[in-house]
């Protein structure tokens, strides 16, 4: 049986970096984001980045991280609203940004990893994202062409991996993880624990191993953007 | 009393009449901002299951302090709790049922809304740039878009236009529009009047809506 599994982050990104390529990162908000993969990219000092993730971090964590040492290029994301550096590389022209709806950006990856170059949507259809688009109608509704996405590199993270790569996500930190591996050309996953082979249950494996090619297991932070939280009534 | 004074639903106003909206056995996926506060106001008896994009379906209230789980957020990010009937899934299955038509209803905020259900919700040319995040896939791939907003801006102006002037969400999605002046729905040739806010007249709706009126 195959061991993907490697020592570090630095170890599992061993010859996966080059200038001027393309990362799919999974996450949404903080939440699932590949930290310890976004810290050792930071560490490599790649450049000139193109990032397809949701969101940009937020200043100082996550892909903010790889703002602040001017590693991205350009972003393809759907919301960028939390990230004051972002916003200071963006308007002054530093930095190229492509929004996506975020459900087309979840379908590119998806699509992209499943083989389909490319699909219709009605998602902004008669808004600035159609333009340029090729446009047609299937009975009587107008649709636009979107392209499948395929990343360079898929960054990950989950909650437990067997060593063969079969993968468990814990609730909402599921998100964009999925679709993000599956569009890369190769695809490094990160996850809280690496758990012995035959201890998930395959009728619950969540992405199955064939998808990911590198496994490292690592202390997340796992921050909290937006605590919020109700009072107890008294009884 | 203050509420005399006030003219109108406040926030909690719109999003209680907003409640009014759902119906019983569907699944909804409510906006940020005062469509979150819809939540609240669920009427007895109506059972709603509330989609959060970001790959959930049954979200629950807010985590009681110190039991705020990392994993377990909103589309606004906020910290949740999930309920016995809660499932998870990934952005591309959420947005699958979204698209396919699943999603019974959204009900979101607006900057501006356009006579013929134009929506403008996403960005501001020249001033901070967010992005549209779900809101293009929800108002092109669910059944009914309810929006929830003010009638007009600070400054007076109304966002209730013939034609929006922001970049648009999305054309001709809009059903309804709940602001804190009444309710209108669009129809073929403009807007009619459903219902008016406690203390509003139809003159002053009137007068704070630039588009057009038939009914």
């Amino acid at each position: 049986m195959m061991n993907k599994v490697y020592p570090s982050a630095a170890a599992a990104l061993e010859g996966l970096l080059h200038d001027g390529m393309l990362i799919a990162s999974g996450g949404f908000g903080l939440c699932g984001i590949p930290e310890l993969l976004i810290a050792a990219i930071r560490e490599a000092g790649t450049k000139n980045l193109t990032v397809a993730s949701n969101n940009a971090g937020v200043d100082g964590f996550g892909l903010g991280q790889l703002l602040e040492t001017r590693q991205v290029k350009k972003m393809i994301s759907s919301y960028v609203g939390e990230n004051a550096e972002f916003m200071r590389q963006y308007l002054s022209g530093e930095l190229e940004l492509e929004f996506n709806p975020q459900g087309t950006l979840a379908e590119r990856m998806r699509a992209g990893g499943a083989g389909i170059p490319g699909f219709y949507t009605a998602t902004g259809v008669g808004t600035v994202i159609a333009d340029g688009k090729e446009h047609h109608d299937f009975d009587g509704r107008t649709y636009i062409l979107e392209r499948g996405l395929v990343a360079d590199l898929a960054i990950v993270k989950a909650w437990k991996a067997d060593p063969s790569g079969n993968l468990v996500f814990r609730k909402t930190a599921r998100n964009f993880n999925v679709p993000a591996a599956t569009c890369g050309k190769t695809c490094v996953v990160e996850v809280e624990e690496v758990v012995p082979l035959g201890s998930l249950d395959p009728d619950k494996i969540h992405l199955p191993g064939i998808y990911v090619h590198r496994i490292i297991a690592g202390q997340h932070e796992k921050r909290i953007e937006n605590r919020t939280v109700r009072k107890r009534e008294n009884a | 009393m203050m509420a005399e004074e006030i003219k109108g639903w406040d926030r909690n106003g719109m999003a209680a009449r907003a409640a009014q909206e759902l119906r019983d056995g569907t699944y909804v996926n409510l906006g940020i901002g005062i469509p979150t506060l819809v939540s609240n106001y669920i009427p007895k008896g109506v059972n709603v299951t509330l989609q959060s994009e970001n790959g959930m379906l049954g979200m629950g209230p807010f985590p009681f302090e110190g039991e705020e789980d990392p994993d377990l957020i909103n589309a606004g990010k906020q910290t949740i709790t999930e309920l016995p009937q809660t499932a998870y899934f990934d952005s591309a299955q959420s947005f699958a049922m979204i698209r396919g038509g699943k999603i019974a209803m959204a009900i979101l905020g607006a900057m501006e809304v356009a006579e013929n259900g134009d929506l403008a919700n996403w960005m501001i040319p020249g001033k901070l740039v967010k992005g549209m995040g779900g809101a293009m896939d929800l108002v092109a791939g669910v059944g009914r878009v309810v929006v929830v907003m003010d009638h007009t801006s600070k400054h007076g102006e109304s966002k209730v236009l013939k034609a929006c002037t922001l970049p648009l969400t999305g054309k001709g999605v809009v059903d309804r529009i709940i602001s804190n002046l009444g309710v209108l729905d669009v129809g073929q040739k403009g807007l009619h009047i459903v219902e008016l806010a406690p203390g509003v007249t139809e003159e002053e709706l009137r007068a704070a809506t630039e588009a057009t009126i038939v009914g």
